[in-house]
């Protein structure tokens, strides 16, 4: 009877792809709008799992998140070299300086320093130059982003000049950032070239980056880091998921995108049910036609499952096609770079999908089961 | 009873809704169909066919009264058995053709095997085989849609035919049709379907396929008032 169950759905062309459509489109915005959701997320700590020397974050007490610091004395720095288990710790500073190129365009950006001395904190996706140039003096990184923006249609080489708070600056390196919520160029410069871009202030620096000692782990040397300074100590991936917490419950985001998810499973249901539902009204008579032959009601509820699960897969299958093919489109759009379909979104809408269908078909399935088959008998 | 008997009746009523709505649409209906007859239950609209040929064919259940199709009976049939027993016994030609749309006449007609558990090709190269002795063999392929009214009708007989049935149900199986085409299907139905092992029971309106009867039953408002036997039967003649 899968056979006849087959033919049936799909003998009905218009409804057939009404169905499909439905699921397909539902099936898009849902995963779409929550790998955008994801990614968007994820962009909050993107400066934080671009810094792939240290693996430990001591910052004051108070912070809540990446993009709001409290400078902290540079007395901090020798407080934290001298806890047992701490490798090395260098000075680390975040500002938002103003850039501007030789034409008059400018922007804000975003400063991250790395350590005098040992380059430590450096981004690591170098597309031209060398981090070792960063020794030179006003030199500075920056990302494909910024390039794009302060030197449009040229091609990626060093030597480059512009101005950054009035200081003259040179690139000696472009690289690949993982994108910053804010969407802001991203730079990088020595600690002390930094705070001089910036504008001397009493208290500069934003975070101390720190390597624990080989053999210790990393949430050991943040406990001691707490109890020796008051400081408050993470690891990267901890501090990541702090911020994106952050975003989470201090904006509007993910009710924003919540409502667009809700809403692409409220209308996936409605549609695909309603659909279903006329699908299956119009198909009673057969329905009973088949129960008063001796069909079973399970045979017939396995029969409209069977359809709600092959519209679900087919409809899924494109949704789901639509949306990787966006990211893949537009992964090399510098405004949309890093934002992908993660596999538990997939997964996650493909359970979305059967809840869907299972919903839809539920009406069709009660609307069947009670079915009279006498009522083949009335004309 | 006697082994002659394929369908007793007796004292079967049937009534719907409660209370202030009730509605008793069979008041105590007496009725044999026998085994290698063709008979035909025949009254207004409204004396209650329908619904007896509803209860016989096990869709409703009677609110009281004896009834024993093929030996079976059906007030001890437990649901479930009821729908096996339909699928194993029974045979249905309805008014509206009632095939499925989506299916070619084959596929249509071999439907009671599929849901018997039979495997597709099997049974659709059987039903059209019967499709053939019906004079269908060049639109088996054809969907019902593509047929005329007189073909859906042949069509529909073999599926009530295609898993030799004992016992055939058929609803107005001509009110559809020209009185050619009609005249046409019930003789098919007639040399097809009435064998000594099986018996038909057609309700109609259509006193022009009274003489393929060779019993008709009269109903009026709910009971079966005569039963008249208009020729010798394969039961009578054995």
């Amino acid at each position: 009877m899968n056979f006849v169950a087959l033919q049936m759905l799909l003998g009905d062309r218009a409804k057939y792809i009404g169905l499909v459509m439905a699921v397909a489109f539902s099936t898009f915005l849902m995963s779409h709008q929550s790998s955008i959701f994801s990614g968007v997320m994820n962009r909050t700590r993107s400066q934080i799992q671009d810094v792939q020397d240290a693996s430990i974050w001591v910052m004051d007490p108070k912070t809540q998140y990446f993009d709001e610091v409290k400078a902290l004395n540079d007395n901090v720095l020798y407080r934290v070299r001298g806890v047992p288990g701490v490798e090395w710790a260098v000075p680390m500073y975040k500002g938002l300086p103003t850039a501007r190129a030789i034409n008059g365009d400018f922007r804000t950006v975003l400063l991250m320093s790395v350590d005098d001395n040992s380059l430590a904190g450096a981004p690591r996706r170098l597309l031209a130059g060398d981090i070792a140039d960063l020794r030179q003096p006003d030199s500075v990184l920056m990302d494909r982003a910024a390039y794009s923006f302060f030197f449009p249609n040229q091609p990626l080489s060093t030597g480059k000049a512009f101005e950054m708070n009035d200081h003259r600056v040179k690139v000696v390196g472009i690289f690949e950032s993982s994108a910053p919520f804010t969407n802001f160029p991203v730079f990088y410069a020595r600690y002390s070239n930094a705070i001089r871009y910036q504008g001397r202030e009493r208290n500069m620096m934003s975070f101390v980056l720190v390597k624990a000692h080989p053999g210790l782990s990393d949430e050991e040397v943040c406990r001691r880091i707490r109890a020796s300074t008051g400081l408050t100590a993470r690891t990267d991936l901890d501090f990541g998921w702090q911020t994106i917490d952050y975003y989470i419950a201090h904006t509007g985001i993910p009710i924003n995108f919540g409502i667009t998810i809700a809403i692409a499973l409220l209308v996936g249901t409605l549609v695909a049910g309603q659909t279903f539902y006329i699908f299956t009204l119009e198909n009673l008579k057969q329905f009973g036609a088949l129960k008063a032959i001796g069909v079973t009601n399970w045979r017939i509820m396995g029969m409209i499952l069977l359809q709600a699960l092959l519209v679900a897969a087919v409809g899924y299958s494109i949704g789901i096609t639509m949306t990787a093919a966006f990211f893949e489109i537009t992964k090399n759009n510098i405004d949309l770079r890093g934002f992908f379909l993660p596999w538990q979104i997939a997964t996650g809408t493909a359970v979305a999908v059967l809840i869907i269908i299972v919903l839809a078909s539920a009406m069709s399935i009660r609307r069947v089961l009670v079915l009279e088959p006498a009522i083949v008998f009335r004309g | 009873m006697t082994q002659s008997e394929a369908v007793i009746c007796h004292k079967i009523t049937k009534e719907f809704g409660a209370a202030d709505n009730r509605n008793l649409v069979l008041r105590g209906v007496d009725l044999k169909v026998h085994y290698g007859e063709l008979t035909l239950l025949v009254g207004p609209s409204g004396c209650g066919k329908t619904t007896l040929i509803s209860v016989i064919a096990g869709l409703l259940n009677a609110t009281g009264g004896e009834l024993e199709v093929l030996g079976r009976d059906m007030s001890r049939l437990p649901k479930g058995d009821a729908v096996v027993f339909r699928r194993r016994n029974l045979g249905f030609v309805f008014q509206q053709y009632n095939l499925l749309p989506a299916l070619t006449a084959a596929e249509n007609a071999a439907v009671p095997l599929l849901a018997g558990g039979m495997r597709r090709n099997h049974a659709v190269e059987r039903a059209g085989e019967l499709l053939a002795s019906l004079g269908l063999e060049q639109r088996r392929h054809a969907r019902p849609a593509q047929l005329s009214g007189g073909q859906q009708q042949r069509v529909a007989l073999a599926r009530a035919l295609i898993h030799s049935p004992r016992l055939i149900v058929c609803d107005e199986p001509t009110s559809a049709l020209d009185h050619e085409t009609g005249h046409a299907v019930m003789e098919l139905l007639k040399r097809m379907a009435v064998r000594e092992d099986r018996a038909v029971i057609v309700v109609t309106h259509d006193a022009r396929v009274f003489e393929f009867a060779d019993r008709i039953a009269y109903m009026e408002d709910g009971v079966i008032t005569r039963v008249e036997v208009t020729k010798k039967s394969i039961a009578a003649v054995s």
